[in-house]
């Protein structure tokens, strides 16, 4: 997999933050010249990914090689890299001619040069008539220019972007990420570019890593990641999407919604649960019986901006987001059909919550640091055993009164007749939940398990 | 509400006017030759003469201590900035447990209150057989001046840009060059009211200074009037060379304010 | 945690050599007889000692009422500085802060000249006047700042709600202008208590305060007695100081 000379080498790279650990196993290469962008949510590492790069923070585990060559210990001001800092982090106290000439006058560059430098990378930036500004004075998208002047300045090997664009207007963010574009294009210099919008990413990338919870999720170009999500995260990160429980019957053939579809996907093995994305541009209006595959009842229509945004209830009592470019009155009955090639279909993560667990007592079990009472039948105290819990089995209740443990929930996912959630607990494991509730993200969750919801089973191996 | 607006700038004016009333009762008897205070023996400007050219008893005493004073306030505000600054710094940078702990150890020299501070720091120097004088008198003077410049300096930490120190490694400063030509600018206006309140407060120290100075005879401007004070007769030199001081911290002040006004006036 | 909270590490040094251990050394002589060995003498002196006693008393008693006195006249001077409508200029707050520039003692002496100019008798009340005229800038500041940086908007909020002025006062800018008071009380209360050179000027030798006969003892080579002495102020600041966060905790 890895080309011959990628310029940055990162191999089995993690970090940990006291006990809490922020990045697993990170592999990951980048080819001289690529722009390369890590997309995520908050949290999900990709800064502290683009800090080790930099060398602001030194890894636990795994090494960093640039050029062949490990710099993990080499400090950040002997790296041949130059950040362009999230709010651009300008030297206030020196204006645009001396915060851009910084690094070249610690290496003693001569004066002439250095101004030679600074009015050709300022014009690159088309800052040329700021020199003398005052930092403090520019505008968001001018003192962006600035920070982006102040890094290239110093010709790195690799150019690090941490959010560059995350503080400006749209409007602003829009241009901006044209002659970010053209720059890189020009320059011919490597780019590792961190955000979180999806859209910045995809316009922008040559190869997008998708990270969440610390984990690679997928590399890919943006077509790829767009078309061919690998899991439900990236599905629901990257765009609009539909993301739908469903069973493989065969090769080429999937059920979701209740109903049957033909679809590309082979090699999942017969009558396996999946998850299925389809996108909302992707379900089209007919008016032929012929093609219909199901029906449904327009229950919203929003116009944005270029195409209308509708919702259904289909014949089988799914919610769908459907993307085009004629609106469909609400309370319409319309026949709607999807292209096999247009189906995504995926391997489920999971299927059920699944704890190491240990019986402490008769009826009582332990897991998640917490006792829970259940049938214990045909185990004997201590046993090391797994308990499994189903995902609608979970209740979660908006208090801490009868509840187990408590946690926040982190992450929502519909999924056409029910939310897919995940919930973090005070201990920082996770709980998935399938409820009918509408909860926000960030709300505050007591959990409650019934005894009879609890199944426990004999470990039979490390893992599956 | 006119009422009551009137109501309270009287309250404001009378509060002021005690306040300064003492200050400007030693003005006045500056201007007399009595040895006493509250003495009018008719105007005279006398005492100013003696207090410049020095031709008043016991006037090499008065000058050192007045020289003293300005010594020590100078050395102990100047390391109370360094080591406050680079102390800010540190704490800022720190999380948890550690961060409480320091904070609460620097918290420990404000609470106290000043005869706690002598007494302790002399024991200390008893325990550890250090001779004292002007050494121990700065050390001290230290203790109770850093944490000021601490609680100045760390503000200025948090209005920074965090990334700013990482941007000058980033650009290929060391840590000593990042530390001088980006986080000392930044810091600057704290680092500079930390100074001023450290000297101020080293001016006026009284007790502290009077435990750690030890027994070689070493004055300031407060332990002199004290020993003068307990002698009986304040040397009257004292009364023209508050009034000057005070005039002179009054001019400061005011210009302070005055380019401050303007400074705001231009944002 | 990165490398720069190592720059504290001088300044932790310091603090544990300069401050740490002296407070140590107080314990430790106040538990000891002159030769160095254990004893609660030095306490029990104390504490079986009238006089002692009875000069903490009024010390105790002459810093309650410095400490209110301070509160009754510096909050509404606090609240009328910080008020924009009453008063819009920062010079007048630079002037209650001004006098502290001048040497305490000086000013100290010269209000008691006064005193004696007027024919008042040097005792407790001129005491009184004189403490409050030292720390009632220690009581303003504090308060004052605490005023200045409250949201306007919860005052009006109240009035909003109803609130007549008075209400808003009580109910909203009293209670979020405690922290203030607190941080007040802290810098009047225990340098009350512990005043020696000021109180002696102020009452001719007349009333002796707990700064005073901690002062003689150290002075008079009795380091284990005045140690105990001072170890009974550093009990007090510590009650104070915990009374005091949990108050403002409330607050």
């Amino acid at each position: 997999m890895t080309p011959k000379n990628p310029i940055i080498n990162i191999e089995g790279l993690s970090q940990f933050y006291g006990d809490k650990q922020v990045l697993h196993d990170i592999n990951l290469y980048v080819r001289k010249g690529e722009f390369i962008t890590l997309l995520g949510p908050s949290g999900c590492g990709k800064t502290t990914l683009l800090r080790l790069i930099a060398g602001f923070l030194q890894p636990t585990q795994g090494r960093i090689l640039l050029d062949g060559n490990d710099i993990s210990d080499v400090p950040p001001y002997r790296r041949p890299l130059n950040t362009v800092f999230q709010r651009y982090a300008l030297f206030p106290h020196l204006d645009v001619y001396d915060n851009v000439a910084f690094g070249l006058k610690l290496q003693k560059v001569p004066e002439a040069e250095i101004e030679k430098r600074v009015k050709k990378v300022l014009k690159l930036v088309s800052m040329s008539d700021y020199e003398d500004r005052d930092v403090n004075s520019l505008s968001g998208g001018q003192q962006q220019r600035v920070a982006i002047a102040r890094a290239l300045i110093n010709q790195p090997r690799v150019l690090l972007l941490d959010e560059p664009l995350a503080a400006l207007d749209l409007k602003m963010r829009k241009d901006m990420q044209i002659e970010l574009k053209e720059m890189h294009k020009k320059l011919g210099i490597t780019f590792i570019y961190v955000t979180h919008d999806q859209e910045e990413a995809l316009t922008l990338s040559d190869t997008i890593v998708v990270m969440n919870e610390g984990r690679i999720q997928q590399i890919g170009t943006p077509i790829d990641i767009y078309n061919e999500p690998v899991n439900a995260f990236v599905a629901d990160f990257i765009g609009d999407s539909n993301i739908l429980n469903g069973k493989m019957f065969r090769d080429r053939r999937v059920a979701f919604i209740k109903h049957e579809f033909d679809c590309v996907d082979e090699g999942f093995g017969e009558n396996v649960s999946v998850d299925v994305v389809v996108r909302p541009e992707d379900i089209y209006f007919t008016t032929d019986p012929a093609k219909c595959q199901f029906t449904a009842k327009v229950n919203s229509c929003i116009f944005k901006g270029v195409h209308y945004e509708m919702w259904v209830d289909t014949d089988t009592g799914y919610e769908l987001m459907i993307q085009d470019y004629d609106p469909y009155p609400v309370g319409s009955e319309v026949m709607l059909y999807i292209d096999p090639d247009d189906i995504q279909v995926m391997k489920k993560e999971r299927r059920l919550n699944s704890f190491d667990a240990r019986v402490v007592a008769e009826g009582r079990v332990s897991f998640l640091d917490t006792e829970f009472e259940c049938n214990t039948e045909g185990f004997a105290e201590g046993d090391a055993v797994r308990a499994e819990v189903r995902f609608d089995k979970v209740d979660l209740l908006d208090h801490e009164e009868g509840a187990a443990l408590t946690g926040n929930i982190v992450a929502i996912l519909y999924k056409g007749d029910h939310y897919h959630l995940t919930v973090k607990t005070e201990d920082g494991d996770h709980i998935w939940v399938d409820t009918n509730d509408i909860w926000d993200k960030g709300d505050f969750v007591g959990i409650r398990i019934l005894p009879e919801d609890i199944k426990l089973s004999i470990v039979v191996s490390a893992d599956e | 509400m006119k009422v009551k607006t009137f109501a309270a700038r009287v309250y404001i004016w009378l509060l002021l006017i005690v306040l300064y009333a003492p200050i400007v009762f030693i003005a006045i008897f500056s201007f007399t030759e009595a040895k006493s205070l509250g003495n009018w023996t008719g105007f005279s400007v006398q005492l100013y003469q003696n207090l410049f050219t020095g031709s008043m008893q016991n006037s090499s005493g008065l000058l050192s201590a007045v020289q003293n004073t300005l010594l020590i306030a100078l050395a102990a505000s100047a390391v109370a900035t360094v080591l406050g600054t680079l102390a800010a710094i540190g704490i800022f940078n720190m999380k948890g447990r550690r961060r409480r702990t320091l904070t609460f150890l620097n918290n420990i020299p404000m609470i106290n209150p000043d005869i706690i501070t002598g007494v302790s720091l002399f024991l200390l120097f008893v325990f550890l057989h250090i001779s004292q004088g002007y050494l121990t008198v700065i050390l001290a003077h230290i203790t109770f001046c850093t944490p000021y410049v601490v609680l100045n300096v760390l503000p200025k930490l948090s209005q920074m840009n965090p990334n700013v120190y990482e941007a000058a490694l980033d650009l290929g400063a060391t840590p000593a060059q990042a530390l001088w030509k980006v986080l000392v600018p930044a810091l600057r206006p704290g680092m500079i009211s930390g100074f001023i309140l450290s000297f101020t407060m080293s001016l006026d120290d009284f007790a502290v200074t009077f435990f750690t100075r030890g027994t070689i005879g070493l004055d300031t401007l407060s332990t002199y009037i004290y020993a003068d004070a307990r002698k009986g007769g304040l040397t009257p030199e004292l009364k023209p060379l508050m009034t000057i001081l005070f005039l002179l911290v009054l001019a400061v002040l005011l210009f302070i304010n005055i380019r401050q006004s303007k400074n705001s006036d231009k944002e | 945690m990165n490398k720069r909270s190592g720059w504290a590490l001088p300044y932790f040094i310091f603090l544990v050599l300069f401050v740490v251990l002296p407070l140590l050394l107080i314990v430790m002589y106040a538990l000891q007889d002159g030769s160095g060995h254990f004893t609660l003498a030095n306490l029990g002196k104390f504490f079986s000692d009238r006089d002692s006693l009875s000069t903490f008393a009024l010390s105790i008693e002459v810093a309650i009422e410095n400490t209110v006195l301070c509160i009754l006249i510096g909050y509404p001077a606090a609240y009328i500085l910080a008020d924009k409508r009453l008063n819009r200029s920062a010079v007048t707050v630079v002037l209650f802060i001004l006098p502290m520039w001048i040497n305490a003692l000086m000013r100290t002496l010269a209000t008691a000249e006064l005193f004696t100019m007027a024919g008042v008798q040097l005792g407790k009340g001129t005491l009184l006047f004189g403490m409050c005229y030292d720390y009632l800038p220690f009581m303003i500041y504090p308060i004052y700042n605490q005023l200045n940086k409250m949201d306007k908007s919860y005052a009006e909020a109240a009035q909003d709600l109803g609130a007549t002025p008075a209400e808003v006062f009580r109910k909203v800018t009293l209670p979020l202008s405690m922290p203030g008071v607190w941080s007040g009380v802290m810098m009047v209360f225990m340098p009350t208590v512990s005043t020696f050179a000021i109180s002696e000027f102020l009452t001719n030798n007349k009333i002796k305060l707990f700064g005073t006969i901690i002062q003689e003892n150290i002075n008079n080579s009795m380091w284990n007695y005045g140690a105990a002495l001072s170890l009974v102020m550093l009990v007090i600041i510590a009650i104070t100081t915990v009374l005091q966060r949990e108050e403002a905790d409330e607050s």
